[in-house]
């Protein structure tokens, strides 16, 4: 038993040492290029709850990544940073709400239409942030002092720092699929994946459905708030393209290169994409044509994500105990 | 879980119809169906069978009419709701978790009358009431040796067993059957008789049948339907020998249901 559980956690760990290893090793530029492409995949992992666990396609979650990011932007004064320990629970909470009032309305249609609602639920919030000049139209707004920690005078915690920031976002991440990972295994994730399965069935045998999936759909939304909160202080800046559909769409396409039945399926997903992009621009002045043919190519080649190459490379399902093959097969279809 | 409850229970539809556009497929119905006992419905395809069925778990939303579940009106509660006041159903389709074993299926409904069935901490194995009302469901079954197998692996029958397995699971005091035979090997369809014959005792039990042999087996109750309405009902050799019944059933013939057999 030890020995199985040895093995479960040295593939997890020696990324997680990796990750920690990296900006000790790489150039500047890469360690705020590895805290946005986890950020990313941070969102892409969110929106998996709901999409590949709930079965439920929202084309919205942009909207909620830039109101953590806006809220941020919102509460920062002009001279001076923002204290992290209240400006990141409201940015959060505000997200969290956001995605309760448009879960509460969207989760009454179905299917296309709930992609048409959560669409427009999107788009609404652009156009309230592009229109209005209450957090600088469609300027955007900045953010000049990024959020600190400190206790009497004393900086404890400097977001400054691109070392520092890299950190508290893997922390966060780590956070994130720890947080997910026991959703997902849980009484909660079982039900939400019956719903997915067979709405019907599920409903008939006494679960409340609306509740189940209003309740997936905060917390997802609530963890895309965390994420568009770093972004926007990673970068200074929040501008309303961050609300629109094209982020939504490109987090939706991270979730489809990764995998929809995994937790972090699109964190790599990310990685993927983000890689992609970072060597194609390099190299070619079309690098988003040609993004878009190995994108489409990995969705035909792969119908089930990348990280299953990962899974069939590593032989994660060989010599296991039958045991460990059903708890595998219960995660796979929770 | 199975164990009777001390309340009595009893299930009352009173004057129910169901519109489909200009189809009146139940028409002004009312029957009720009590604790130790099975209320079979009977009746030519399309008589509104499944939808009566359907109007009573929730899953239909009534034209008029009411349903009383104890003392209480239910009409206007959804499926999920009426499932926690402990009406369970299974469907003349098979409706299961195809993805999932037959172990999760049974399981996801027991869980669902837990007491926290969203709980959103702790793993699914380790609520011990869930897993003992999921291992008597499957043994009552006869599903335990196939606990582990996906459900689309099953055969038709082993799925049809699942579906009951899964309205057990849920611990329920009222049972709505839709054609637990259907497409059943004459083996199989033995051992579920057997099994409804059981759940007599303490629930009150709803049986949409095709099977002759096995309504007349199992019914102490028989209702039967034609055109979305009752055209008779009573006990099962009152309802036999019924004139309209017979029409019904065979024209001008002689015979009536349950002489074939």
């Amino acid at each position: 038993m030890t020995n199985i559980s040895i093995r479960i956690w040295l593939v997890p760990l020696a990324l997680l040492a990796i990750a920690i290893a990296l900006p000790f090793v790489v150039p500047k530029y890469y360690v705020q290029f590895a805290s946005k492409a986890l950020l990313l995949g941070m969102l892409a992992m969110a929106l998996n709850l709901v999409v590949g666990y709930g079965g439920l396609v929202s084309l919205c979650h942009g909207a909620f990544f830039g109101i953590g990011g806006y809220a941020l932007a919102m509460v920062t004064p002009k001279y001076d940073p923002v204290s992290l320990w209240w400006s990141f629970p409201f940015a959060v909470a505000l997200a969290g709400f956001a995605a309760l009032i448009i879960g509460a309305l969207a989760l009454r249609t179905r299917g296309v239409y709930f992609i048409m609602v959560t669409l427009a639920f999107g788009e609404m919030l652009f156009f309230l942030f592009h229109d209005n000049q209450f957090a600088g139209g469609s300027d955007g707004a900045y953010i000049n002092n990024k959020p600190e920690i400190a206790i009497a005078g004393r900086v404890l915690l400097d977001l400054d720092k691109p070392l520092a920031f890299y950190f508290v976002v893997l922390a966060c991440l780590v956070a994130t699929i720890a947080l997910l990972t026991m959703l997902v295994r849980s009484p909660f994730g079982h039900a939400l994946a019956a719903a997915r399965d067979n709405e019907r069935r599920a409903r008939s045998l006494g679960f409340p459905i609306f509740r189940l999936r209003l309740i997936a759909f905060v917390i997802s939304g609530a963890i895309a708030g965390v994420a568009g909160y770093f972004s926007a202080a990673q970068f200074g800046f929040i501008a309303p393209q961050t609300l629109g559909w094209h982020v939504s769409a490109t987090v939706l396409v991270m979730v489809l290169i990764g995998g929809l039945r995994s937790v972090v399926g699109p964190l790599v997903g990310a990685l993927v994409l983000l890689g992609l992009e970072e060597v194609l621009k390099a190299s070619t002045e079309y690098w988003k044509l040609a993004e878009g043919l190995i994108v489409i190519a990995i969705v035909l080649f792969l119908p089930n994500g990348v990280r299953h190459l990962l899974t069939a490379a590593l032989g994660e399902r060989k010599d296991e105990s039958p045991q460990d093959v059903k708890a595998v097969a219960k995660v796979e279809h929770a | 879980m199975l164990e009777a409850s001390t309340i009595v229970a009893s299930m009352r539809a009173n004057g129910l119809s169901k519109q489909f556009g200009g189809l009146r497929a139940v028409a002004d119905v009312s029957l009720d169906v009590h604790q130790d006992e099975i209320h079979a419905v009977i009746g030519p395809n399309g008589a509104g069978k499944s939808t009566l069925i359907n109007l009573l778990s929730g899953d239909m939303n009534v034209t008029a009419g009411s349903i009383v579940l104890d003392d209480r009106d239910v009409t206007r509660f959804g499926a999920e709701r009426r499932a926690r006041c402990g009406i369970g159903r299974s469907y003349q389709k098979t409706t299961i978790f195809q993805q999932s074993t037959v172990y999760e299926n049974a399981r996801l409904a027991a869980q669902a009358h837990s007491k926290a069935p969203l709980k959103i901490f702790g793993d699914v194995v380790s609520d011990t009431n869930v897993n003992a009302a999921t291992h008597d469901a499957l043994e009552r079954t006869g599903l335990t040796s196939r606990a582990d197998t996906l459900a689309n692996q099953l055969s038709h029958g082993e799925q049809r067993q699942l579906e009951i397995a899964m309205v057990l699971a849920t611990g329920p005091r009222i049972i709505l059957l839709d054609e637990p035979l259907a497409g059943m090997g004459t083996q199989e369809a033995r051992k579920i008789v057997e099994l409804i014959a059981s759940l007599r005792k303490g629930h009150a039990v709803l049986l949409v049948e095709h099977d002759m042999d096995a309504v007349f087996e199992l019914a102490d109750r028989l209702t039967v339907m034609q055109d979305g309405k009752v055209i008779a009902t009573g006990l099962p050799q009152q309802v036999r020998t019924d004139p309209a019944v017979r029409a019904a059933y065979l024209g001008t013939h002689d015979g009536a249901p349950g002489d074939a057999a």
